[in-house]
């Protein structure tokens, strides 16, 4: 079994979806997260508070320093995320196409076996 | 049959049997090329079978490595699933292995240009020189997509498998695309004519193995017809001199008469089924030029009308206008141009040229030659458009 994450992205600039919608997408992912979790192929999952929230920790000749805001200056970040295990890409690719119905596009990214204990 | 021949015929099978057995397509061509050294040194003469011979002895060299190499677990377990295989048998499961690598060589995950290169390397057996000169890009480039393309397919899991029914109609498109693509290099490319040959036979030997194994998907019979359809008329393509000769002045008598009656058939079986599809519709299209002594163009315009609502590209309508000048004259094709954008293709302004030359109005068909020629990158294309724009009458004459 191979580990995936789906990344979910938010672009700035984009408009704010409506109550009604992130209702839609919160019951949607909901629906996904128990489906995923009764194939088995959930591992965890999260959405994100806003980049505005992020600290980077950097440290330098052992002493650590902190700056606010995101690691990569860009418009878009990571909203949220699912961390799935499941045989080979296309098993994958059909629970992002899921996925991506209720958020969005989504990024499929293998994790390094290697890093995987 | 000399080693060079076994190699061209026999790779991609023994490559793609070895990929199901080891699981790995580096590991897969790395045995399959130590089998062919292997063959090298020792055979006197071939053996009967020698693909069952590459892919044994391929399978035995694969054994020896994992061995040596079996201090890494990885290996190590890879090495036992391959003493628990069967004997690979040559028969069956041999085509079902070239199949599933062509559906992973052509993987939607993969970049479009280098599912066409990986196809070539893996089941046409041509090496990196030899898709750069096909597709006019730097060796480097190859090597890279090929190498990149290798890896995504390994540490992202792309399945070696046949997508499921379901599956098929979004995986099989990039799987005729690639080999269509293949042909296309291969019947008008600027690279030499060895290799040109050799591209149009290996696509369409993959396209007849799609279609053995896919005998129920239209499409993968509407484009080996297309494809043979268009072998077909190659011998009269080009005069003695090699110059480029239009269908409407083609000696027919040239045409290949087995290729044009398989094309016909498979065509006749797409029409039973009634499922069109694009390369039906232009398999249908090659099968009416080569109906007969002549085309009947409004059959061939009412095809293309079909092909258009179905595909709305505009090099279909490009082609289009061509039928419709046949049925309705110039100056209605000129008419059906307008609109089309096709910027830095040829054949647009070649077209357009054509037309206003039969009009009569031959200072615009010269600068639209002009146009064309500058765009060409073909030389044969190129020497056929200067020789056209030649015919015109002289300034001030004509126009």
């Amino acid at each position: 079994m191979k580990q995936y994450l789906l990344s979910v992205h938010f672009v700035e600039g984009a408009p704010t979806p409506s109550d009604e919608e992130i209702q839609t997408m919160f019951r949607e992912t909901g629906r996904i997260n128990d489906e995923m979790k009764a194939a088995g192929a959930w591992v965890f999952a999260g959405g994100l508070l806003p980049p505005e929230n992020a600290t980077v920790v950097r440290t330098q000749n052992g002493t650590a320093t902190m700056s606010d805001g995101p690691f990569a200056e860009t418009k878009e970040h990571i909203a949220g995320f699912w961390i799935i295990r499941c045989a080979d890409l296309d098993a994958a690719l059909a629970w992002a196409e899921k996925c991506a119905a209720a958020c969005g596009p989504i990024e499929v990214r293998p994790f390094d076996e290697l890093s995987q204990s | 049959m000399d080693l060079a021949s076994i190699y061209r015929a026999e790779y991609g099978r023994c490559v793609a049997t070895l990929a199901r057995l080891l699981g790995d397509i580096n590991l897969a061509e790395e045995a399959v090329q130590d089998a062919f050294t292997t063959a090298l040194q020792t055979w006197q003469t071939p053996p009967p079978n020698p693909g069952a011979w590459i892919v044994t002895t391929a399978r035995n060299r694969a054994i020896d490595r994992l061995r040596r190499e079996s201090t890494r677990q990885a290996r190590h377990a890879q090495a036992l699933l391959l003493h628990q295989q069967d004997e690979p048998s040559e028969v069956g499961p041999v085509r079902d292995d070239q199949l599933r690598l062509i559906f992973t060589c052509c993987h939607p995950a993969l970049a479009p240009d280098a599912r066409a290169a990986l196809t070539l390397r893996l089941l046409g057996g041509l090496d990196v020189p030899e898709i750069a000169r096909a597709y006019l890009i730097q060796e480097a480039t190859v090597a890279q997509r090929i190498v990149r393309a290798k890896k995504k397919i390994r540490d992202a899991g792309i399945p070696y498998r046949v997508p499921e029914e379901h599956e098929l109609p979004d995986r099989l498109p990039p799987v005729l695309t690639v080999l269509y693509l293949m042909f296309n290099e291969g019947y008008t490319s600027t690279a030499g004519p060895l290799i040109r040959t050799d591209l149009c036979a290996e696509a369409i030997r993959l396209a007849r193995e799609l279609a053995t194994l896919m005998p129920d998907e239209p499409e993968v019979l509407g484009l080996l017809a297309l494809l043979l359809l268009t072998e077909a008329r190659r011998p009269a393509r080009l005069d003695p001199g090699g110059e480029l000769v239009p269908l409407a002045e083609q000696d027919r008598s040239l045409w290949n008469r087995t290729l044009i009656a398989e094309g016909h058939d498979l065509v006749r079986r797409c029409l039973r089924r009634n499922r069109p599809g694009p390369y039906q519709i232009q398999a249908a299209i090659s099968a009416v030029h080569t109906d007969g002594a002549a085309t009947d163009w409004s059959q061939v315009l009412a095809l293309y009308d079909q092909l258009l609502a179905l595909t709305p590209t505009p090099v279909i309508a490009l082609n289009r206008a061509v039928a419709v000048a046949e049925v309705h004259g110039p100056a209605v094709a000129l008419a059906a141009l307008e609109g089309i954008e096709l910027p830095g293709y040829h054949r647009l302004p070649a077209t357009r040229a054509e037309l206003l030359a039969r009009l009569g109005r031959h200072a615009a068909a010269r600068a639209a030659y002009d146009q064309a020629i500058e765009l060409t990158g073909n030389e044969t294309e190129r020497a056929y458009l200067l020789a056209r724009r030649a015919d015109l009458a002289r300034p001030g004459e004509g126009a």
